[in-house]
């Protein structure tokens, strides 16, 4: 995991603040921390709870249960950076995520990303649908979830095969429950 | 002299693009001992340096300069600027292709004569029929090597072929196969046999596919009478006062403006470019364009009807080892109106890597209807629908002025809107291609919806009378005799069948009817 910040053995104190719908993400000074997982992301240009409510939002986007927080998380990490370049950009997404708390809050008193229901966040999510925030998020997601390779594994695809002498040995006519 | 030839000489025979059409035109004439200088825009690689990862081969083959599109169809909201799926390369998209090899049917060369008139559809029958063209069919045929052809073997079905046939022939279908494939079974023509690697549009690695980069350019090169130029983007074609062409001007590789001299001009930068560099090349003389004076160029876009139907299953089907293509459903390709629309479908085993799947299988879908299908993908078998489109005047290639490409060039604009008669189609053929995965036990079956084109073609067709069409029965346009169009623009209608075989033809033929010209002397 080299683009996330290595932090095994987080604070008993940080574990156990981790409650909320965030799961096992938390906040702690600049860093999103998700001690089960046992990595940490460092923020500077955006704000850490920015960046915990976009790794929860990716993941209310593209709901696979057997994916772990890391990998939405490397999906979103791109916005710091770019966040960090361009002024516009930062404002989006700061915005949005504003946008989404607000609407959170208004209908249940909490931040989107402590909502305790995917179906609740889900329905926040589904009032920006379609606006530059939601569609930025989204359609990075689309290359940035599914086209890592660390990620393939867990859907059974088996990624670059010419390497490997191609399926020819490889079980590319191996279906027998017919 | 050979190649390399200079920019002064006048004797050569200029070809825009290499793919199948320019590719193999060029090869052609050049052993028959004529010289040919082929411009191509995109770079020239080696297939070894091909890569197993969609979005990497993507960004190494795909034509993304800028487009735009308008229109009703789902490209536009989704991939506003990717119309096509085709490549920017030497070899073109026959780097990209599949390798479905078929001849188009005899009545798909009379639709107007055999469907009627039909309602906004611009029908109209070719200059040529299927008798005209067998001989040049047979040739492109044993030239491809094409499987279940001159004696050749059908390639073996892979695992998503299993489920489809199996599927198939549940539900009755008869002419169900591996099908005739340019994709070689055993070895022939100094090239092996496929691996089964997977990864066909992403540039063979084995040479086991058929391209003109490495099955026709390169005997087309040990000749000395065919000269490569790629990274050289054709901006304009010139012509003298009486209307001939005289040369095209082209930015090379080092970003210069060049100009190379012609005896000929054969414009092959597939259905959207060939039109835009046409419509590019406006002069006082023709100034709606070259070749235009019918107002056809750029009409008549078509980009067949297509979908995807996949299917997701309780056990693992791993549909994307081996070859991307191999199965094809021919029963639903004929014409019987008693379906609800004219003109057939053919049905085509196709997968997609994961991270294409996920841009492609419901472009802008999102939430647990969505992941819970990609979370399928192991389980999931996949297959293609290629259907005959209608042509319509107002589907069509234009320049969109407002927009401008790196050399300054307004754009290509890709407009389009599907006919009632192929939304018909589409509906049945999701309908037919559900049934045969629910008939092998599919638990949920997804109508996925066309991805941007990759049978683009159309917009300079033949015509047998000049204010029909752009160009003759030999891909000559009707207003400028030295000036050919020798890519799948020149199909007058778009049959079911993947095209490449067809334009390969056209292109044999084309190459025996410029040589037959230049000897005469009358171009």
């Amino acid at each position: 995991m080299p683009t996330l910040i290595d932090r095994r053995g987080p604070s008993r104190r940080a574990v156990l603040g981790g409650i909320g719908a965030a799961g096992a993400l938390m906040v702690s000074g600049a860093a999103v921390l998700n001690p089960r997982e046992a990595w940490g992301l460092e923020v500077s240009a955006l704000k850490p709870e920015t960046m915990r409510t976009l790794i929860v939002m990716a993941r209310d986007i593209y709901p696979h249960d057997r994916v772990p927080d890391r990998f939405y998380a490397i999906a979103v990490k791109p916005y710091e950076a770019a966040a960090a370049k361009d002024p516009a950009t930062k404002t989006l997404i700061e915005e949005g995520v504003v946008t989404l708390d607000t609407l959170a809050k208004a209908k249940h008193g909490t931040a989107y990303a402590d909502l305790g229901w995917e179906d609740q966040r889900v329905a926040v999510v589904k009032q920006i649908e379609g606006g530059a925030f939601f569609e930025k998020v989204r359609s990075g997601l689309v290359v940035g979830l599914y086209n890592q390779e660390e990620v393939w594994p867990i859907f059974g695809y088996e990624g670059s095969s010419a390497d490997k002498g191609g399926y020819i040995d490889r079980g590319f006519n191996d279906l027998a429950w017919l | 002299m050979s190649a390399p030839f200079d920019l002064n000489d006048d004797s050569v025979v200029v070809i825009v693009g290499s793919g199948a059409g320019g590719g193999t035109l060029g090869t052609e004439l050049a052993l028959k001992g004529i010289k040919v200088v082929i411009l191509e825009a995109g770079q020239r690689h080696n297939m070894e340096d091909f890569i197993n990862n969609e979005w990497d081969s993507f960004a190494q083959l795909a034509w993304t300069d800028m487009r735009t599109t308008s229109g009703s169809w789902r490209v536009h909201k989704n991939f506003p600027n990717l119309p096509a799926w085709i490549v920017k390369a030497v070899g073109g998209s026959s780097v990209h292709w599949a390798g479905a090899s078929l001849r188009l049917q005899e009545h798909e060369f009379k639709t107007h004569s055999t469907y009627g008139g039909l309602e906004g559809a611009n029908l109209l029958d070719w200059p040529i029929t299927l008798k005209d063209l067998e001989p040049w069919y047979a040739k492109a045929e044993d030239r491809m090597g094409v499987t279940r052809t001159n004696g050749i073997p059908g390639l073996p079905g892979n695992n998503n072929f299993k489920v489809f046939e199996a599927g198939a022939k549940k539900i009755g279908y008869k002419e169900v196969s591996t099908g005739r494939m340019a994709i070689n079974s055993e070895p022939r023509a100094d090239r092996g046999s496929c691996q089964q690697i997977g990864f066909c549009f992403q540039g063979c690695k084995s040479g086991a596919k058929w391209s003109t980069l490495i099955a026709e350019i390169p005997r087309g090169e040990a000749t000395g009478n065919l000269e490569v130029r790629p990274q050289s983007m054709v901006q304009k074609i010139e012509h003298d006062a009486s209307g001939k062409a005289t040369g095209v001007v082209y930015v090379d590789k080092d970003g210069k403006t060049q100009r190379q001299k012609a005896r000929i001009v054969a414009v092959a930068g597939n259905s959207i470019e060939s039109p835009r560099l046409l419509l590019n090349s406006a002069s006082n003389m023709f100034p709606d364009g070259l070749a235009n004076s019918s107002g056809q160029v750029g009409r008549n876009y078509m980009r067949h009807m297509t979908g995807s139907v996949y299917a997701v299953f309780d056990k693992p089907v791993h549909m994307y080892r081996g070859t991307t293509m191999a199965g094809i459903v021919r029963d639903e390709a004929g014409f019987d109106t008693k379906r609800g629309f004219v003109g057939g479908y053919e049905m085509e085993t196709l997968s997609l890597g994961l991270p294409f799947m996920a841009a492609f299988l419901d472009p802008g879908g999102w939430g647990r209807s969505f992941t819970s299908a990609m979370d399928g993908y192991v389980n999931m078998a996949g297959l293609w629908i290629v259907g005959e489109d209608m042509p319509q005047e107002t589907n069509r290639v234009t320049l969109n002025t407002g927009v401008k490409d790196q050399y300054g060039l307004p754009v290509a604009d890709v407009h389009f809107d599907d006919h009632a008669n192929d939304v018909a189609m589409r509906s049945h053929a999701y309908k037919q291609g559900t049934a045969m995965y629910e008939a092998v036990g599919a638990v949920r079956a997804m109508p996925t919806p066309p991805y941007p084109s990759t049978h683009n073609l159309g917009t300079n067709r033949m015509s047998e009378k000049p204010r029909d069409g752009v160009v003759n029965k030999h891909g000559q346009t009707h207003d400028i005799p030295n000036l050919f169009v020798s890519d799948g623009s020149q199909f007058t209608t778009g049959g079911a069948e993947n095209p490449t075989l067809t334009i390969v033809a056209l292109a044999l033929r084309q190459a025996d009817f410029i040589a037959g010209e230049m000897s005469k002397k009358t171009i």
